[in-house]
């Protein structure tokens, strides 16, 4: 697979990228800073209401500001509600395959784990697709390992075409491409691209990531601008906390959307915080890396105070009591009755949405295991709106290519 | 739901409502509030995301937000939102007739998803483009009235500037900018978005906007349908205040009772 080893060294990235930006910004400095902040600093900025740099937001992940939960909290809520409204947005993932060329320690789709692979044909995925539009999902999320052979024989461009006959709003998550690449999944109706960095963290980064094109730190690091150069019209990033420090990785991410919603501008950007959840393979994460769910809290309300147009996604990962109490707090997407196996959903009966089988071939073990209607049950006794359609086929497909930005 | 003031109706396209007030429909908290809050304001006009509206033909109870806007009482003015172009807006346009709904359009081109922020240029393309088509068009622009001129040039049944971003609640921060667009204006000028207290629907009405648009400030009040009113009253009074005539104003004392009376 040709992929750019040019951009193995953050300084060997083109001008005017998130990477080569992220060489300049004083992470190391700000996360280190954030675990030492005075309380009349942290006072000073929710006097404010809002966290006007990244140095107000570092100081918002303190344990000092960790005091003020309640009025962060409070704060959250008010800028969530006057920009996305009493409204949270569903959605359902669905994997295509657990084949994956890379060698990731921590992951269960690495290529080394002994689990069964699978590509589902393009037959199932439509029908996967249409079990799930009958659970009320209008937004679907595509994921795969990173192979070769999604990338030039059309696989991809046809479960789009063939998932938007049930679902108008469609996102990818695959391994990252070029921008050429990204374009006939956008012209076949993709409106998302999601890509996480896993770990901002560089040294960390390539201890986990041993073999495979995934080993490219900074190529990763610059997939949403190439997406937007294609058209995708939402970008998602990420960090999967639990691999390195949390807040460097919160200060890391936070600034990767700030740059996004500056640059991409016609996009709609979103961040996704997933924690470490059991896998196949024997990664052990370091425990000193662990975020609780107080500190989770505290980043989603500070991610809101920092970026209040920015989309935040929660995800099966997290425990259902969480989640419940993330609704009104910040969030604005959540997954729902998720199987993180290719073809997992087969073996979902359609009354309980429970699988009736074990999943040896999942990705990691989801935590929230209600049906999706019992989540949108959950969203609306919390005086919120369950979102199922917020996109439109007649969005989806353009006749003619995708804005291009001016990238590089 | 009418009151006393007995002002003018407002008539777009020679079809009268029974408020100055229009309403929008995202944001609430459940279908139920919304159709509660639309009939609390008393709205006869009111607004809705075709992207959230089922438009495939095929039944579908999950995308069901035109089921709770009551036909009988309003007039479903389908909106573009989402759109980034012009294409597509002419798209989902004619999607929506397709789908049944009225051949009205509330254009709104927004390529930033953040501030929504209207795009000027596709804007007037697409207005163009659908009022050849037979469409009667209300487009959302930024307060430009130059652009406003244009779009009432093309055929537009209304211009709809905004007061300020869409969700801010900061008002009429381009009030100097809608006053002259009041002024030149040949068809009624709705002041759309931004506005997020009821004195300052009342302060846009009292300068003689025709009419204003809300929907933040409804939909995320602890009481929307309470809310709804408090609009609908200051919308009442600001028009009432309008057509009745604001006194000038001056920097200088006028004195109720002349000092030079005496002098006959």
């Amino acid at each position: 697979m040709p992929r750019p080893t040019k951009y193995h060294l953050a300084s060997d990235a083109p001008a005017d990228t998130f990477a080569q930006e992220f060489e300049r910004l004083p992470i190391q400095e700000l996360a280190y800073r954030s675990r030492n902040v005075e309380a009349d600093r942290v006072q000073h900025i929710l006097g404010q209401g809002r966290a006007e740099s990244l140095e107000d937001f570092a100081a918002l992940l303190s344990p000092k500001a960790s005091e003020s939960l309640e009025l962060l909290a409070a704060q959250s809520q008010q800028l969530t509600q006057r920009f996305f409204g009493k409204a949270v947005r569903l959605f359902a993932p669905l994997y295509l395959s657990n084949e994956c060329v890379n060698i990731c320690t921590y992951c269960g789709f690495s290529r080394n784990n002994d689990i069964p692979r699978i590509t589902i044909p393009e037959s199932l995925v439509e029908e996967q697709v249409a079990k799930l539009a009958r659970q009320g999902f209008r937004s679907l999320l595509l994921v795969a390992g990173e192979h070769p052979k999604y990338v030039s024989n059309g696989y991809v461009e046809s479960c789009i075409r063939r998932s938007l006959e049930h679902m108008p709003g469609i996102s990818i998550e695959l391994g990252p491409m070029e921008a050429d690449e990204y374009k006939p999944l956008v012209q076949s109706g993709a409106e998302a691209l999601i890509v996480y960095q896993e770990t901002y963290h560089r040294p960390t980064y390539e201890s986990l990531h041993k073999a495979g094109p995934k080993k490219y730190y900074a190529w990763r690091q610059d997939t949403p601008e190439r997406g937007y150069a294609a058209g995708f019209r939402r970008l998602g990033i990420g960090a999967l906390f639990g691999l390195y420090d949390w807040r460097y990785e919160a200060v890391s991410v936070a600034a990767h959307a700030q740059y996004l919603l500056r640059k991409c501008w016609k996009s709609q950007v979103s961040i996704s915080l997933p924690r470490m959840r059991p896998a196949a393979g024997e990664f052990q994460p370091d425990p000193s890396f662990f975020i609780s769910d107080r500190e989770m809290v505290q980043l989603i309300c500070a991610l809101r105070l920092f970026l209040p147009h920015l989309g935040i996604t929660l995800s099966t990962r997290e425990p259902s009591h969480l989640r419940d109490g993330l609704v009104p707090l910040g969030i604005t997407l959540m997954s729902a009755g998720s199987s993180t196996e290719p073809g997992g959903y087969d073996h979902f009966d359609e009354t309980q949405w429970t699988s009736t089988e074990d999943q040896p071939g999942e990705q990691f073990q989801i935590a929230d295991e209600r049906a999706p209607r019992e989540i949108a049950s959950m969203i609306r006794a919390q005086g919120y709106e369950a979102v199922w359609k917020d996109h439109d086929q007649a969005l989806a497909i353009s006749s003619e290519p995708a804005q291009l930005a001016q990238i590089g | 739901m009418q009151s006393d003031l007995n002002n003018e109706p407002l008539t777009i396209a020679g079809r009268s409502f029974p408020s100055r007030l229009l309403v929008g429909t995202g944001k609430f908290s459940s279908n139920e509030q919304m159709r509660d809050a639309l009939r609390a304001s008393g709205s006869g006009l009111v607004t809705v995301a075709l992207k959230r509206a089922n438009l495939s033909g095929k039944e579908d109870p999950f995308a069901d937000i035109l089921d709770y806007l009551e036909a009988d009482r309003y007039l479903v003015l389908p909106n573009t939102a989402g759109a980034m172009n012009a294409e597509e807006a002419v798209r989902i346009a004619r999607l929506a007739e397709a789908a049944g709904l009225p051949k009205w359009l509330k254009l709104e081109i927004h390529p930033d998803p953040n501030y929504l922020l209207p795009d000027p240029i596709e804007t007037l393309e697409a207005a163009e483009m659908l009022v050849k088509e037979g469409w009667t068009v209300l487009p959302y622009i930024n307060a430009d009235p130059v652009l406003a001129a244009r779009l009432q040039d093309v055929g537009c049944a209304t211009v709809m500037p905004l007061g300020s971003p869409i969700g801010s609640n900061r008002g009429l921060e381009t009030r100097a900018q809608i006053e002259i667009i009041i002024e030149q204006a040949r068809v009624p000028v709705v002041v759309d978005a931004g506005l997020g207290a009821p004195s300052q629907a009342a302060e846009a009405m009292e300068m003689g906007a025709d009419a204003v648009l809300i929907n933040t400030a409804i939909a995320v009040a602890p009481d929307p349908c309470r809310m709804a009113r408090a609009f609908a009253t200051a919308v009442e009074a600001g028009r009432a205040a309008f057509e009745t005539g604001l006194g000038p104003i001056s920097k200088t004392a006028e004195a109720t009772s002349p000092l030079t009376a005496f002098l006959g």
